[in-house]
């Protein structure tokens, strides 16, 4: 039996007809819509490497069905810049070498940014260790990818002071 | 992963009868059981999907005083409800305290109760187990089980509920609301899972079709917010199932422990209410002994089931500072490291 589905994402409407129900969003997005910078690590939940930010909180897409997200918002690696503006944690991880190999980035990425619009971490280096515990990085860049994570969120508070001043 | 059918259904009714077929199971948000059905360990033939069902997700304060959490409320959603934590602090710690903020933006409050052992040989297909194929034997009986059960375990499974939440839960009279053919019904949480016994596969008390649709704390439970503390010793500092926990809250009037209130978690197949422990400490000074005391009485009869006679003495130990940690008070903001043991490191490499 096939079921319609619609979804935003990264701001443009998507219809798919999905012939089978065992399609997770990870897979949707890497093999129906070719973005694959949301990366496949463990499959199982456990690495973080698929995180994406689905109505604005970040979720491991490898754990959750597609069809099941009838209507959500989607927001995926690929659409955090604008044109050759990186968005400010994309920037920061680069100014702060929070990567080695880069397998793990988009999903370190996409959780930071979940993790900043949560505010729950402040600027404690503890709690940014804590918050980002689901994001596993096999090359170890934990120290640059706390240091980029605070940076980019006194960044955007600071933006965010500014436009509202 | 085997072919299913999927159905969501409009409502709690049609819900109820489209899951009392048999083969057929509730999809939340998928984080546990989408994990068991990607290494075969569930093979249902239908999900039917409760996540769009109408009216689940909301925390309401009832005219008697008591909570009603909805079954669908995320559980990063409940924990960082300001109101919640300050009336219920330990249990806003204990959920803290499990998973990853990318599960717990997504796993639900009903998931979080009705979530499978995370026993390896359940999880391995090529492993004897009772409780995914009932009658098959046990090979965590004599495999690595130095995680496994110390307390109302038998010789047929000696897994463990992994849940954190519902160790405070269980220690502040949680009530279970239930949807069931029958109609409405509600029972203790304490009453929800059951024991191995003979039928480890038999892991509640729910029938086919059955939907928990709320949690609901009863009034007494805010009365112990100033004292309660949930506590998890993992393997690592984060991100990682106890091996053994503890939820302690208490009232203290006057000097003394008028009311008391522990539970323990990672110990047996369900959340282990240690209610004799309670009662030594009522009317008595929230001292060391009387927590020591406590803590030997929350341990009887507790035996390993396997290479872990030494969860028993962890148990005693977590119960005595999770109860002088609760008699301190409960901390205005919940740590850095939510129920971790070891102290905040601020600034330092990370354990």
């Amino acid at each position: 039996m096939n079921h319609s589905i619609s979804l935003t994402v990264n701001g443009a409407r998507r219809d798919f007809v999905l012939d089978d129900p065992r399609v997770t969003l990870l897979d949707l997005l890497r093999e129906r819509l070719h973005l694959t910078g949301t990366k496949k690590g463990c499959d199982r939940g456990q690495c973080g490497a698929c995180t994406i930010l689905v109505d604005g909180k970040r979720i491991n897409s490898c754990l959750a069905l597609a069809i099941s997200h009838d209507g959500a918002d989607i927001l995926t690696i690929e659409g955090l810049a604008r044109g050759d503006q990186l968005h400010p944690v994309q920037a920061a991880f680069i100014a702060h070498d929070g990567f080695q190999c880069g397998f793990c980035t988009p999903g370190q990425i996409m959780s930071a940014i979940g993790m900043i619009g949560e505010g729950q971490a402040g600027n404690d280096p503890e709690r940014v260790r804590e918050c980002m515990s689901g994001n596993l990085c096999r090359c170890g860049a934990y120290v640059g990818i706390v240091d980029a994570v605070l940076d980019a969120q006194g960044q955007m508070d600071e933006t965010n002071q500014r436009r509202s001043a | 992963m085997k072919q299913f059918d999927y159905v969501r259904p409009a409502t709690v009714t049609e819900a109820v009868a489209a899951a009392a077929q048999p083969g057929a199971v509730f999809l939340a948000a998928g984080t546990n059981l989408l994990d068991l059905m990607k290494g075969g360990v569930s093979r249902p033939d239908r999900l039917v999907d409760v996540t769009h069902l109408d009216g689940l997700d909301r925390i309401e304060t009832l005219a008697d005083g008591s909570l009603r959490i909805g079954a669908l409320v995320r559980n990063a959603d409940l924990a960082h409800d300001a109101e919640f934590a300050r009336s219920y602090p330990a249990v806003a710690e204990a959920l803290l305290s499990g998973a990853s903020a990318q599960l717990r933006n997504a796993a639900t409050v009903g998931g979080n109760l009705l979530q499978r052992t995370r026993c390896a040989y359940f999880y391995d297909t090529a492993s004897r187990c009772n409780k995914r194929e009932p009658g098959s034997g046990c090979d965590a009986r004599d495999g690595e089980n130095r995680g496994h059960a110390v307390l109302g375990w038998s010789e047929s499974c000696i897994a463990t509920h992994p849940s954190d939440f519902c160790v405070p839960l269980v220690a502040l009279d949680a009530v279970v609301e239930i949807e069931g053919r029958g109609g409405r019904r509600e029972i203790a949480l304490d009453e929800l899972h059951r024991l191995p016994g003979e039928a480890p596969e038999r892991e509640t008390v729910l029938e086919p079709g059955d939907l928990i649709v709320a949690v609901r704390l009863p009034t007494a439970a805010r009365g112990f917010a100033a004292h309660a503390r949930y506590l998890k010793v993992r393997e690592r500092t984060s991100y990682a199932f106890a091996v053994v926990s503890a939820a302690a809250a208490l009232r203290i009037e006057n000097g003394k422990v008028a009311q008391a209130r522990l539970a323990l978690g990672g110990v047996a197949a369900k959340p282990w209410r240690a209610r004799a422990a309670e009662d030594v400490l009522r009317g008595v000074a929230p001292t060391a002994d009387a927590f020591q005391e406590a803590a030997r009485r929350a341990l009887e009869g507790a035996k390993p089931s396997g290479d872990n006679a030494f969860k028993i003495e962890l148990a005693r130990r977590i119960v005595v500072r999770a109860l002088t940690l609760a008699a301190a008070g409960t901390p205005a903001r919940i740590p850095a490291l939510p129920a971790s043991p070891f102290a905040s490191t601020s600034g330092a490499i990370h354990a």
